[in-house]
């Protein structure tokens, strides 16, 4: 399979892992020294290395999840993602580099479906056998501003 | 006495400290009380910090209460600050939060301000070919933004609105000033990032929640879940004289440590679950010293907050009766070793908008705005710890709210009931 079919696969599975579950399944499909980052246009821009989420290994995002549902106290929410077509922006045998814009709604409790989120991923893949593994993925929120929480990854 | 303290006087205030009416929370007309009494009042309220403002011309553009103001670094190596308002027609004179300017040009009519925020141009001051223009008796220097009154303490740039305000050193106190010492004395902070988050509550309510040391332990159940707590710490709380101000903190007790059945107790052994990478909260001593967690609030909405070796400053800014900006800055230091900054990385985890032992707090005024929707009448308890706000050895109390509304209710004006 070509890079961009690659990509799309693993991206729709990301977010159905999300938006849908089983949410165990999200870390999967990081490779397991993954990097991952939630940040902002701004801080991204300025070359600010925090993020409200900051992992350097896929044990990292694992415990993301058992905090959240172990520990972590919030009112019951969902995502949905809207992913645009991603951008390859270099490719070989071995992985690519890709730019995916999204669009994330929120629906908290029994409220309205809210818009959450909206930016782009800058990814790194590697392909191992036949499914491309995020190597790392910095997510770019556009706006500076998080509603009330984030709890579930974007 | 101006206008909104004559209309509050009108409004009464429970005599013991442990009671706190919800209208507080819930009133337009006391929110526009506020940004009179409180942020155009005699209170400091924080800024940004120094090292945002390395090199002249950098500016930021920010709010105390609802009012925009920018602080400037000018090319005499001075920090100023004035309101953001063209003195024209009204308009913001800066809009990015964080820039750089040799001057400001409104870009309505390209009035002009210097770094210092004096008019110095008027574009068509004299009118196009003898015609039109401001008239003789205009005086630039008679309409330029009012200045605010500026303290450094420590890096922290802190601003006021009204000449009244006490000195920084009076208004904090010798405790306060210590602690914040303690975290950013002699060092030069780097920012690592800036975050903001909406609380869909009133402000108010995120201040009781920074104050409250009771809940930290029952809502935020990260380290419990995995084990993560040690049970021998040692800790308290400071409120300042006035009660405005406070200190939460607990340190590693190196007595206890050393005691015999130490190595048993140290960590809840029984706990369920793991962290799969326990690197998260390995530290180093942050300042050489034992404390491990040091949450700071300077009155009315400002905190220095060192969890571990996450260290971030928040500046709290109501933007409605019921809602909120709460913007994070997360610090680290040009000291910090490449492994010290990593560090940091990992435990920002724990704070913020997505932070392990700080997300609930962003739900969890909203949960208390709509809680008390239709409760106006009725009042919250704050008796845990007794009646007084002072400093206590014990965490589990609610001293330091109380010293918040005491401050707060005769900055507002209320009148105080009589005790019966
Ligand atoms: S409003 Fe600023 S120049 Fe007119
Ligand atoms: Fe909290």
């Amino acid at each position: 399979m070509d890079a961009f079919t690659l990509i799309s696969r693993a991206q729709g599975s990301y977010v159905r892992s999300i938006d849908d579950g089983p949410i165990e399944d999200w870390p999967e499909h990081f490779a397991d020294d993954a990097f991952y980052k939630v940040t902002t246009a701004d801080n991204h821009r300025r070359g600010l290395p925090a993020g409200v989420i900051w992992a350097n290994n896929k044990a990292m995002l694992k415990d993301r999840i058992s905090a959240l549902k172990e520990a972590n106290i919030y009112e019951p929410h969902s995502y949905r993602h809207l992913l645009g077509q991603p951008a390859i922006l270099e490719e070989s045998e071995d992985g690519a580099t890709s730019e995916t814009s999204f669009l994330v709604v929120r629906i908290t409790g029994n409220g309205p479906t809210d818009v959450f989120a909206s930016g782009r991923y800058l990814d790194e893949h590697v392909f191992v056998d036949g499914t491309a593994l995020l190597k790392r993925r910095v997510v770019v929120c556009d706006s500076t501003r998080t509603d009330t929480l984030l709890v579930l990854p974007l | 006495m101006s206008e909104a303290t004559t209309t509050m006087a009108a409004r009464e205030w429970p005599q013991a400290l442990s009671k706190v009416p919800y209208w507080v929370f819930q009133d337009a007309e006391v929110y526009r009380a506020e940004q009179q009494n409180i942020f155009h009042g005699p209170f400091w309220s924080y800024l940004c910090l120094e090292a945002e403002l390395g090199e002249p011309g950098d500016y930021c553009a920010t709010f105390i209460g609802e009012q925009p103001v920018l602080v400037t670094r000018d090319f005499d190596g001075e920090i100023y600050a004035f309101e953001n308002r063209c003195a024209h027609r009204g308009s913001l004179i800066a809009m990015d939060h964080y820039g750089h300017a040799k001057d400001f040009t409104c870009v309505y009519h390209a009035w002009t301000y210097n770094l210092q925020g004096d008019l110095t141009g008027v574009a068509f001051e004299e009118g196009i070919n003898g015609k039109g223009g401001m008239g003789s008796d205009f005086c630039k220097r008679a309409h330029s933004p009012r200045r605010l009154r500026l303290a450094n303490v420590h890096g922290l740039i802190f601003g006021s609105l009204d000449n009244d305000v006490p000195d920084i050193e009076d208004y904090l106190g010798q405790e306060i000033l210590d602690r914040i010492e303690r975290v950013l004395g002699g060092r030069k902070p780097v920012v690592l990032g800036r975050f903001t988050q909406n609380l869909p509550n009133n402000w108010k309510l995120y201040i009781e929640n920074v104050k409250d040391s009771y809940h930290a332990s029952i809502l935020h159940l990260f380290f419990t879940t995995f084990g993560l707590n040690k049970l021998n710490q040692k800790g308290g709380i400071v409120v300042s004289e006035s009660g405005a101000h406070h200190v939460s903190w607990s340190a590693i007790n190196r007595e206890a440590e050393s005691g015999e059945h130490y190595k048993d107790q140290k960590i809840r052994s029984d706990s369920e679950y793991q962290l799969e990478d326990p690197s998260l909260v390995d530290s180093f001593s942050e300042v050489g010293d034992d404390i491990t967690l040091q949450i700071l609030s300077v009155y009315p909405g400002f905190v220095l907050q060192q969890i571990q070796n996450s260290i971030a400053v928040r500046q709290v800014l109501p933007t409605g009766v019921d809602t909120t900006d709460l913007h994070w800055t997360y610090l680290g230091f040009e000291e910090d070793t490449e492994e010290q900054q990593l560090v940091r990385m990992k435990q920002s985890n724990l704070v913020g908008p997505a932070g392990y032992v700080s997300m609930e707090d962003g739900a969890i005024g909203g949960f208390v705005q709509r809680g008390i929707a239709g409760a106006s009448g009725e009042f919250a308890t704050v008796q845990m710890g007794g009646q007084e706000a002072v400093s206590s050895e014990s965490r589990v109390t609610e001293a330091s709210i109380r010293g918040f509304w005491k401050v707060y209710r005769e900055a507002m004006g209320f009148s105080i009931e009589e005790s019966k």
